[in-house]
């Protein structure tokens, strides 16, 4: 089972770590617009690492749960974390230059999304999206 | 450690300005496209612009909120902005966002883009007399 797990620090990271999930995505025979759902999310996660934590991680796996299959979108920093978890899922919410659609704009590209996070220690966003 | 800009080309056809985005541009480059495109608009008083992003296969919420800017920046310099070739994909991914871009003008793809920019500009020197 593929996995791969990279390092964000920058923009340029983010459009690297886009172009891996797309690519994990398609491999794993999700249609052009869940591709592009996938590596959006991916992006406003991996964006959010950038701007919030200055730097962290992102692991992509293939996942399977019973006779589904799907990919796994891992977010991992050691930045702040987050103080309200409800409070930036909630649309229109923003600490900083986004809109506020950062997180719960990803929600709504998967299918499945949990953010774990202690303030101080950091902050773990894992997202899924099932093949259908 | 500096990172490379990428510079979007941006071309004149008669009195607009054409921009195509063929790669996948990072923030920075981004909002240097967005700097570039404000400049030649002051630079060539183009009566409009066209961002055409038939290439582009995603913009997330920050390259979307980016192409608002541009719009409503280029309006208050007096230019109007047409947006087209946006891909399905991207259309959906959008609005799942919660991204509408509202106020954009949207085209099919870059000629009726121009066909727009054409009858909306000419309706506007039509109303100025």
């Amino acid at each position: 089972m593929s996995e791969r797990t990279l390092l964000i620090r920058s923009d340029l990271d983010i459009v690297s770590a886009r172009v891996e999930g797309r690519d994990l995505a398609k491999a794993l025979g999700f249609g052009t617009i869940d591709q592009a759902r996938i590596a959006t999310a991916i992006s406003e996660l991996t964006r959010n690492i950038v701007l919030y934590a200055g730097e962290g991680t992102v692991t992509l796996r293939a996942i399977e749960r019973g006779n589904k299959r799907g990919i796994e979108v891992v977010c991992e920093d050691h930045g702040p974390g987050i103080e309200d978890v409800d409070l930036v899922m909630r649309d229109g919410y923003s600490t900083s230059r986004g809109l506020g659609m950062g997180l719960p704009g990803a929600k709504r590209l998967m299918d499945e999304f949990e953010i774990q996070s202690q303030v101080g220690k950091g902050t773990r966003v894992t997202a899924r999206k099932w093949l259908r | 450690m500096a990172t490379p800009l990428i510079r979007i080309p941006i071309l004149q056809i008669e009195d607009f300005l054409v921009a195509s985005i063929q790669v996948a541009l990072h923030d920075r480059s981004a909002v240097q496209f967005r700097d570039d495109l404000l400049q030649r608009i002051h630079e060539t008083k183009a009566k409009g612009l066209i961002i055409d992003l038939t290439a582009v296969d995603i913009v997330d919420s920050f390259i979307g909120r980016l192409i608002g800017d541009v719009a409503e920046m280029a309006a208050l310099m007096g230019t109007r902005v047409v947006v087209s070739g946006l891909q399905p994909a991207v259309a959906i991914t959008l609005t799942e966002l919660g991204l509408e871009l509202p106020g954009i003008i949207t085209a099919l793809n870059l000629e009726k883009g121009i066909s727009i920019l054409r009858r909306l500009t000419r309706q506007e020197e039509e109303d100025q007399g």
